[in-house]
């Protein structure tokens, strides 16, 4: 067990690490800074003065070094478009960025794993049904089509909703459904046949044959085990609500990271860009590292793998 | 080569022999999603001559018309215009060539690259095997649409990029199942004869082991053209695909995001060209995945 931790936890730093070093050679090769901080009328001394600010003077090793070593500190150095540290604003942006994951994540399992559960137990039936089209739907339609389709049928034509923004609690349904449904989708497959396969085991049937009630051996005998693949993926799943959230705050213009990484990314914010994704790097790990570790407690099949 | 079983003589048949018959004894085959990969293939290769108008020029006296069936449609644009009086049909049309461009070149890259990997890493396994699976598992840690951002924020938006991210992007999970194959089939006595025989590494390689990944392969393939086109047009809606006013399914949304209340069509069409395909693709592929390997009903 520990030794299945310790390497995970290696493997972690190690992405990071690879991340940092891509990130830096992109921001070298996307073409010198020094031209976006200066123009036309700089002079010589505003050049040079930059050069050692920035410290382009040092070989690209040692600049590497200081990217890493202020990286490691949260230093990304300062916005270009807002003229503040990059980890401030990303700080002020973090909330709405978890809110939206949670609430998703949320819907994801409140719709997927119902779902998922009475299409296996009632197979074949309008419920099986229901559940197929929903699951086809969010594994097909592309996340940015749904949420506009979505705010067109319920915030432009019947006006239920708002249709962007933050301002009010209402705002993060649309969202949250949209960035939702494809996770909701996963879990509902992946639930539907690790329960029926699970229902066809051996020892379902023999808590059944022993009278167990029907009920019961569906949300005890069953249900725990189905359940091990979905919470595998839940890991997949909590990282790349993160990349998701690039795409659904674009959308719908929530106020979160996703939107300031396509912001930076469209205005060549560099120091900025940088920053955002670093953090996104760090979410994604983190969150599959925990699912690992859950994993690794919930399947003891894991830890000596 | 012949095999004596004692009474009667078989010849084995030969791989793409016995991949028909095995196909063809499946009788539900999935007919609408074949239909409809069928016409986005045909459509693809055929657009220049079946669009009806030039899918990048506009006509500005027919801005935002609405679909033929609609007050105001005309059957001249039988899915609408969009916001520079271009034709929706012949774009989303179009844009079917370009997904299917994309689609092809990727698979043929990503997969090639991902496959041969699979391959070396199965067969020699040791640090070369600890090595890829290593980068493997640092790939599939990373955030896709991050990795293609910043390298569209680098080296600018081209086509070649995209297909070079596309290619990064599913290179991973070619060489993490083709390497599972490999480990299997490498203790096999067939490979054990052929070294013996004193088949070179390449030729035990692609002429013994090759062979039986290939249904492994296929199915992968057909499942990765369902994600290839997800994110292409994901990409391309976030401005980072395939440089206009090139017809991208993903831009064409995006270009009537804004536009919702007047034009409603502009974005939906696209969108329901990339979902039809989508689908079609993904049930055609499960289909095919419970005909040549029911093993691989987990494979992701």
């Amino acid at each position: 067990m520990q030794r299945y931790l310790l390497r995970r936890v290696v493997m972690a730093g190690f992405t990071l690490l690879v991340v940092s070093l891509l990130i830096f050679v992109m921001s070298r090769a996307a073409g010198d800074p020094r031209h976006i901080y200066l123009d036309d009328y700089s002079t010589q001394e505003d050049w040079d003065r930059l050069t050692v600010a920035l410290g382009l003077d040092k070989p690209y090793y040692q600049q590497y070094g200081i990217f890493l070593k202020d990286a490691l500190r949260g230093r990304f150095g300062e916005s270009i478009a807002e003229g503040r540290p990059s980890m401030e604003i990303i700080i002020e942006r973090l909330p709405a960025t978890l809110q939206l994951g949670l609430a998703s994540f949320i819907f994801s399992i409140v719709v997927g794993v119902p779902l998922g559960i009475f299409s296996a137990v009632r197979r074949g039936t309008m419920l099986d049904a229901v559940g197929k089209v929903v699951a086809l739907i969010g594994q097909s339609a592309p996340v940015f089509w749904l949420g506009i389709m979505l705010m067109f049928l319920l915030a432009v034509k019947v006006q239920w909703l708002p249709p962007y923004g933050r301002q009010e609690a209402a705002s993060i349904i649309l969202p949250a459904v949209t960035l939702g449904w494809f996770y909701a989708a996963a879990n509902l497959r992946l639930l539907r046949s690790s329960m029926l396969n699970v229902l066809d085991s051996e020892y379902v049937k023999l808590a059944r044959a022993k009278g167990v009630a029907g009920p019961k051996v569906i949300w005890k005998h069953a249900l725990r085990n189905a359940l091990i693949p979905v919470l595998t993926f839940s890991g997949v799943t909590l990282g790349s609500l993160v990349t998701g959230s690039l795409v659904v705050e674009t959308v719908f213009a929530w106020p979160g990271l996703g939107q300031l990484a396509i912001k930076s990314l469209v205005s060549n914010d560099y120091p900025l860009l940088q920053a955002v994704i670093i953090i996104f790097t760090l979410m994604y790990v983190t969150a599959a590292l925990l699912v690992d570790v859950m994993y690794a407690y919930v399947d003891p099949r894991i830890r000596y793998a | 080569m012949a095999e004596a079983t004692g009474l009667i003589t078989v010849a084995p048949r030969s791989v793409p022999a016995r991949f028909a018959s095995r196909v063809w004894r499946m009788r539900r085959l999935p007919l609408i999603p074949m239909f409809i990969l069928a016409v986005f293939v045909f459509t693809g290769i055929t657009a220049n001559w079946i669009a009806p108008h030039n899918p990048e020029r506009g006509d500005i006296r027919a801005r935002n018309l609405p679909p033929a069936w609609l007050e105001g449609g005309s059957t001249k644009y039988l899915l609408g215009t969009d916001h520079l009086g271009r034709d929706s049909l012949s774009r989303v049309i179009f844009g079917a060539r370009i997904s299917l461009i994309v689609v092809a070149v990727t698979l043929g890259v990503g997969g090639v690259f991902g496959v041969l990997l699979g391959l070396v890493a199965g067969y020699y396994g040791g640090w070369v095997d600890e090595l890829v699976m290593r980068v493997v598992d640092i790939k599939l840690a990373i955030p896709t649409i991050l990795v293609a951002l910043v390298l569209v924020f680098a080296l600018g938006q081209s086509f070649i990029i995209i297909i070079a991210i596309l290619a990064i992007a599913i290179w991973p999970r070619f060489a993490r199942n083709i390497r599972g194959e490999v480990l299997q089939l490498k203790t096999m006595d067939f490979v054990a004869l052929a070294k013996v025989a004193g088949a070179s590494t390449p030729r035990i390689l692609f002429v013994h082991i090759f062979p039986g990944v290939v249904n492994t392969l296929i199915i992968l393939a057909t499942l990765e053209v369902g994600i290839v086109i997800l994110l292409e047009a994901t990409l391309s809606f976030l401005g980072a695909g395939v440089p206009p006013p090139t017809p991208a399914w993903g831009s064409m949304v995006a270009d009537g995001r804004d536009r919702l209340a007047v034009a409603w069509w502009i974005s939906t069409m696209p969108g329901l060209a990339i979902m039809f395909v989508v689908v079609a693709m993904n049930l055609f592929g499960d289909w095919l995945r419970d005909v040549l390997d029911p093993r691989l009903r987990q494979l992701e």
